[in-house]
């Protein structure tokens, strides 16, 4: 959760970084090829090894029968006969494909309601300078700091006094409290990097405030847009506390709820079906950041504004 | 007259202010609020309490659940944030050679901190199983042990095990952050201290480090923030158990206000966790107070 601001300050220093591009070599070429293997590739290699284990093993899981999951013989790292039943038994047997359909909902309606309201908020702080602007931009950076894990209970009083709970609508409303704030606060260093000449020329040229957000802003803040949507979309998707507190009917559980709470029953777990969920749960997030693996760098570095 | 009104700064600020406004006045500024309220209350879920002072706060200073729950979340938030930092600021120095496919490590060292964490701690549950664990596995193999470990089952072990699957998910964060800063920081300050005569030791006592420190402020409070915080890895790892050696005030708040049912008790526990968090984020503001030399000059 915590990028937006680690991306202002930064770009701050940015701009040294740029014209370092140009020079990058270093002095690295002074250390010896057997060197940089030991110094170098050797830690980088178990660093990679270690973050992405996890995931073999959710793979391997997901696709190894039970009798092989349970032997304690031959070799765990491998599956001799690899098999659907896992997947099999969780679309067909369990609610899993309406936890999906929850969390792609909630997930893309809270995203887009909060990139709408995160513009305007952004665009008024940043350009519009009203009274109080710097307040409201400090308070909204405040408001990004408050965790949900001490805001989920005064929230289950609320959502359950506005007759919301157990409703989708419960986390459409509530995941905007940790979005717009993030997404406000990368858009508006993205926003302080557009020239404001560009404005002053179409004022002058009487363009009105509205014309010259969404023909001159907004086409110019496109690459920021996507890195704040897909932010808050990653952000949504994995949310647990809200979905796990304000949600308790199985047909409106998300992915992370579901998966935890109703596919670990009595003292057997299913490791296979257990797996082949998180693995399912976590395919959509990871597709969307292969496709967009640069504004995700960029936008947690704040180097949008290169 | 109405154009006017869309060309005032103040009027069409408000207005542009006002979805935002209104969705963190009502879901967040109140909900704040009322969180320090119903502490001061007995409220029930389903149910409206009374005002009844300190009385949740004096209870809970007593409560010797509570005490441990300060001394893991404590524990958890220093262990792990160490860890984070030493090993994220090693990533970074790592990732910030000249390497081959030095994108594809970038993007492939992120997938932690991308994926959902109550779906990654499952993949950690099913590491950790007392009876499959393949850790256990290739430690007996190798013979380095001769039992299987209990690695959830024993109060440290827990303790430690979660810690470590908090440091999993937080070390990409850290490490790309603290790579971003690296990256700003010009090379001919190194070669200028090498031709100065200066270790690389020396270089990163010397030249990384105090240009970095700006940064690391500011990702150490975020990490230590999120990690004081932390719910979902310890409610899924977990629940609290065995003996409660892993229970964080968040995730027994969460036990006492909504299976528990006390709204007003769990609150409090909350509370509690502001001040902590304030003196992180004045730790933060006051990191963020860049000295002129760390600017390099520039404004």
């Amino acid at each position: 959760m915590s990028t937006a601001h680690t991306a202002s300050t930064v770009t701050q220093t940015g701009k040294a970084a740029r014209s370092n591009k140009a020079e990058t070599q270093g002095m690295d070429y002074l250390q010896s090829l057997p060197r940089r293997w030991v110094t170098v590739y050797i830690p980088l290699l178990l660093f990679v090894f270690v973050l992405l284990f996890p995931f073999y093993w959710m793979a391997i899981t997901a696709f190894k029968p039970d009798a092989e999951l349970l032997s304690q013989s031959g070799n765990p790292f491998w599956i001799v006969a690899p098999t659907l039943a896992h997947f099999k038994k969780l679309i067909f047997n369990t609610p899993y494909p309406e936890w999906m359909w929850n969390t792609v909902l909630v997930s893309t309606v809270a995203t887009f309601t909060s990139l709408a309201a995160s513009v305007f908020a952004a665009y008024a702080i940043e350009r519009l300078r009203f009274q109080g602007a710097k307040q409201v931009g400090l308070g909204i950076f405040l408001a990004y700091l408050i965790p949900p894990s001490i805001l989920f209970i005064p929230l289950a009083a609320i959502v359950f006094k506005l007759g919301l709970f157990d409703t989708r609508w419960a986390l459409i409303l509530t995941y905007p409290t940790f979005l717009i704030p993030f997404c406000t606060w990368l858009l508006m260093g993205y926003f302080r990097s557009i020239p404001y000449e560009l404005e002053e020329c179409a004022l002058i040229d009487g363009a009105t405030r509205w014309q010259i957000l969404v023909k001159i802003i907004l086409p110019l803040a496109v690459p920021g847009l996507i890195s704040a949507g897909i932010f808050a979309f990653t952000l949504s998707w994995n949310e647990f506390i809200y979905a796990l507190t304000f949600v308790s009917s199985s047909e409106i559980k998300t992915v992370p709820v579901g998966v935890v709470t109703e596919l670990i029953e009595g003292d057997v777990y299913h490791w296979g079906a257990l797996m082949a969920g998180a693995l399912l749960g976590s395919l959509p997030v990871a597709v969307v950041y292969s496709f967009f693996v640069e504004y995700y760098v960029s936008g947690m570095t704040g180097a949008v504004k290169e | 007259m109405l154009s006017r009104f869309f060309n005032n700064r103040n009027s069409l600020g408000l207005l542009f202010m006002l979805p935002t406004a209104v969705l963190l006045l009502v879901f967040l500024t109140y909900p704040l609020g009322l969180g320090v309220w119903l502490g001061f209350t007995d409220t029930k879920i389903g149910g409206s309490g009374k005002f009844i002072g300190l009385a949740n706060y004096a209870y809970l200073i007593g409560d010797s659940l509570a005490q441990l729950s300060l001394f893991n979340t404590v524990f958890y938030t220093v262990l792990a944030s160490v860890l984070k930092f030493a090993l994220g600021l090693w990533l970074a120095l790592l990732l910030n050679k000249n390497l081959p496919f030095k994108s594809f490590f970038r993007a492939v060292v992120l997938l932690p901190w991308i994926v959902p964490t109550a779906l990654s701690a499952l993949a950690f549950w099913w590491l950790y199983d007392a009876q499959f664990s393949v850790i256990s596995w290739v430690l007996t193999k190798m013979g380095l042990i001769h039992r299987y470990i209990d690695f959830l089952g024993d109060p440290w072990n827990a303790r430690l095990s979660t810690v470590a699957a908090n440091v999993w998910r937080g070390v990409p964060f850290v490490a790309i952050s603290l790579l971003a800063g690296l990256q700003t920081i010009s090379p001919s300050l190194y070669e200028a201290a090498a031709i100065d005569g200066a270790t690389p030791l020396q270089q990163f006592r010397f030249i990384t480090l105090p240009l970095l420190t700006p940064i690391i402020a500011v990702v150490m409070t975020f990490s230590v923030l999120f990690t004081f915080t932390d719910f979902q890895l310890i409610y899924v790892l977990t629940r609290g158990g065995p003996l409660n050696a892993t229970h964080l005030m968040a995730t027994l708040s969460f036990q006492r206000a909504i299976p528990g049912g006390s709204l007003g008790e769990g609150a409090a526990l909350a509370t509690m966790m502001i001040p902590f968090l304030l003196a992180a984020i004045m730790f933060s503001y006051f990191g963020l107070q860049r000295r002129g030399w760390q600017q390099g000059g520039d404004k």
